[in-house]
């Protein structure tokens, strides 16, 4: 069960002795004088907004354009720590392929009655148009981001899988350059893992799951739903890392089940899309036809083979938040493992005597949508007035199967420099994960949201959070 | 490449060269209407700057009258007015960010920034003094900075040569249309003892495309009028007329259609627009009328954009 003991911080521990992997950091920061910490905070904004790392939030118009707050203190997680989490992650992602293959494909998980049968097929995120097909290597998730907690030294959590299209990786790789050009010396003294090789791993899996028609230099474009959309910047920032072509719905067209890109020589053949477009958008003819990012006939030329999309269409099923109370069990059913990487207990609410406990401590718990993203639509119940509970709690009991509860975990927290000094928050980690046909990579780190508000839960970038620098340290000191 | 890649390209360019022009039009014209009427100074030079810039329509339907004020708010701020300054970078910006990818960081980090200091520099909507002055040097360096970057650090392949041929057709526009509403002024004429009436005229079209100084290193003497229209139209070393934009534009569409493997409308029409340029005099100019020449010109430069388009921006 989770710790229920203090609060756990990645530098100081429960007791405030510093842990090993901090010891550098820490001798750091205390010989470091404000000034300093204040001047390179101040240069590392500048930073950001000349680069233009903006996000959008919607429905936020006087400011179209919003820097995602940044830290400049980073977050170490020592190598030790890190081999669990990865062998962890591949495990879990692994098991993740093989059970979307298995839900569009024979099914045996269901008939065998590990994971229940509606579940699966009356979920917003089954495609049924998928059911009965193979995608090229039987990859369905090239890119995975999965959101890890922790609450004590002991091991982390699994908070979410995100099998449909993570964002967050340019933050990655763009707080980690800012970093490098604000601290060099801290760099120097401690041995930092590299990240800067995620383009082309990234481009290596796509490459690698390019349908078998495809040329042995397949074309590989990223396609975004434009300028508009709140991830628009890290779009274009990874297309232009992988060298590949940006493309909007409109740039692409179907002729005969083949897709083709609109270039100044004429129409060229396409035979990867990494789209960062929702499966409903992605092609109006079968899904919702109002929609105008998409393109027609893409899901013709999937279903005929000719192109590969990564991730691959029907991948929110295995993301949704209720599927994700049986990743244990679904791990142990495909791999014959027990789980690397802990789930956070859950009550499923679409269970009678769950939703009855649920309803009784809503004070304590987080509520949560099933497919809901981005930190919407959820309670905090420690955080929330009455009234916001009693309003909860009609819409709960009007659809429970729409919804799951959690304890409220104690996450950690890591120390951020802000205007007052140095101060802890709490935060969480998404390493990215990339499947490729030659299996998984996880690049050494990933991105730690922070939630930059004091006792605050939530990490969302599009509800205030911010992001640091994560390190995965190869050899720290002995303690001082 | 991308056609809608190309085609933002094309017009990122076009938007940073027209802000460019518009800034030392401005410039220009603050220069001549301080004159004494004496010298030439009026207040119709603004008119004339309005119809420079190709926005007198647009202004007279917003019901003002010309004025250095009205004039200025116009041409560097008004929102309304589609190809003011801080409207031409702002749709640059756009275009900017919609194909980040095929700008090198430096291009980028020059609109943006331009972008970011417009924003806060309109604010205070200076409409006269030094604070203009610098308003508008800042707006000449964005294209600098813009042009320097593309120039410095892009790979010479299609993107770089659509965003020239933007830039080039541009800039073609933009002495045309000047010379266009400034064509009297520049007519040969007896020579007026003590000196012409117009001689600040002249000078102020100099400015507008920077080439005062390249005036008297070129030919050597004072300015006569016929002389700056040849700079304008035939002079090949001067990187603002007429005959060198050709250059550079059938130079870097005939690149294109080397890499393309393919000469099309557009690489013909430059072609012989351009040959057309270097077989003239400005005799044979003035003799068949120069207002008509441009006149000419300016539609056989409005043709060549709707070709690039229709050959490569479908």
């Amino acid at each position: 069960m989770l710790s229920k003991v203090g609060q756990f911080d990645e530098m100081s521990g429960h007791t405030g002795a510093i842990r090993a992997p901090y010891a550098r950091l820490s001798k750091w920061l205390s010989e470091a004088n404000p000034e300093y910490l204040s001047s390179r905070r101040a240069q590392a904004e500048l930073l950001f907004r000349r680069i233009g790392i903006t996000f959008a939030v919607y429905g936020a118009q006087e400011q179209a354009e919003r820097l995602i707050p940044f830290d400049i203190l980073p977050r170490v997680i020592s190598r030790e720590e890190w081999a669990l989490l990865e062998k962890g992650l591949a495990q879990r992602v692994k098991a993740i392929n093989l059970f979307l293959a298995d839900l569009y494909g024979a099914g045996e998980i269901l008939k065998a009655g590990v994971v229940p049968q509606e579940l699966i097929y009356r979920n917003p995120g089954f495609r049924p148009e998928m059911a009965g097909r193979r995608v090229p290597h039987d990859i369905y998730v090239h890119i995975a981001g999965v959101d890890i907690v922790r609450t004590d030294d002991s091991g982390f959590y699994v908070l979410e899988d995100n099998a449909r299209t993570p964002s967050g990786v340019s933050y990655m790789l763009e707080n980690r350059e800012v970093m490098m050009r604000l601290f060099p010396e801290l760099f120097a003294s401690h041995k930092v893992a590299p990240i800067e090789d995620y383009p082309d791993q990234l481009l290596a899996a796509l490459r690698s799951s390019a349908p078998p028609a495809a040329s042995s230099d397949p074309t590989i474009v990223l396609l975004t739903p434009g300028c508009y959309n709140s991830a628009f910047y890290e779009h274009s920032f990874l297309a232009d890392k992988l060298g590949v072509e940006l493309v909007e719905g409109r740039d692409l067209f179907v002729k005969d089940d083949v897709v083709f890109m609109r270039t100044t020589e004429g129409p060229r053949r396409v035979d990867v899309i990494y789209r960062r477009i929702d499966d409903d958008f992605l092609d109006p003819l079968a899904f919702r036809p109002d929609s105008s990012l998409g393109v027609a006939g893409l899901l013709g030329a999937y279903q005929a083979g000719n192109v590969t999309l990564a991730n691959a269409i029907g991948t929110g099923v295995a993301d949704d938040k209720a599927v994700y109370t049986y990743m244990p069990e679904i791990i142990r059913f495909y791999m014959g493992e027990e789980p690397l990487l802990k789930n956070v207990p859950t009550w499923r609410c679409r269970e009678p005597e769950a939703l009855a406990y649920v309803l009784e401590h809503l004070g304590q718990l987080v509520v949560k949508e099933v497919n809901g993203s981005g930190g919407y639509g959820m309670l905090v119940g420690p955080h929330a007035t009455y009234a916001q509970i009693d309003e909860f709690a009609q819409k709960l009991k009007a659809n429970p199967t729409n919804f799951i509860a959690q304890p409220t975990l104690a996450l950690s927290t890591c120390p951020i420099y802000c205007e007052s000094g140095v101060a802890p928050r709490h935060v969480d980690l998404r390493p990215f994960v990339l499947y490729g046909a030659n299996g998984a990579r996880i690049i050494p780190g990933g991105l730690t949201r922070v939630a930059m508000v004091e006792k605050s839960l939530v990490v969302n970038s599009s509800q205030g959070g911010g992001t640091k620098d994560t390190w995965v340290v190869g050899d720290w000191p002995a303690p001082l | 490449m991308l056609s809608r890649t190309a085609d933002n390209l094309y017009w990122i360019s076009r938007y940073i060269e027209r802000a460019d022009f518009l800034a030392r039009i401005l410039q220009a014209t603050r220069r001549l209407s301080a004159l004494p009427k004496a010298y030439g100074g009026a207040e119709t030079e603004w008119e004339s700057a309005l119809l420079s810039s190709g926005a007198g329509q647009t202004f007279s339907a917003s019901g003002q009258t010309p004025s250095e004020a009205s004039v200025t708010e116009f041409l560097a701020f008004a929102i309304e007015n589609p190809c003011s300054i801080r409207n031409c970078i702002e749709l640059a910006r756009n275009n900017a960010r919609a194909v980040r990818t095929a700008l090198t960081s430096e291009m980028w980090e020059a609109i943006n920034e331009a972008y970011l200091e417009m924003t806060t520099r309109e604010q205070t909507r200076v409409q006269g003094g030094e604070e203009l002055t610098r308003f508008l040097d800042f707006v000449t360096r964005v294209s600098l900075a813009y042009d320097g970057g593309a120039y410095r650090t892009m790979l010479r392949n299609d993107a770089y040569w659509f965003s020239r041929v933007g830039l080039f057709i541009e800039r073609a526009d933009n002495t045309a249309r000047l010379l266009d509403v400034k064509y009297h002024v520049l007519l040969p004429q007896t020579e007026v003892v003590g000196g012409s009436l117009d001689y600040f005229q002249w000078s102020a079209v100099l400015r507008a495309v920077s080439a005062h100084t390249a005036y008297h290193w070129v030919y050597r003497e004072s300015l006569k009028p016929w002389l700056v229209a040849d700079l304008l139209i035939l002079r090949p070393e001067m990187p603002r007329s007429l005959i060198s934009c050709y250059e550079s534009v059938v130079q870097n569409l005939d690149r294109l259609g080397k890499s393309h493997g393919h000469q099309g409308q557009a690489q013909r029409h430059a072609r012989t627009v351009f040959a057309k340029l270097g077989n003239l005099s400005m005799e044979s100019v003035f003799q068949s009328g120069l207002h008509e020449f441009i006149q000419e010109f300016i539609f056989d430069n409005n043709r060549l954009g709707a070709l690039v388009s229709e050959q490569y921006l479908f």
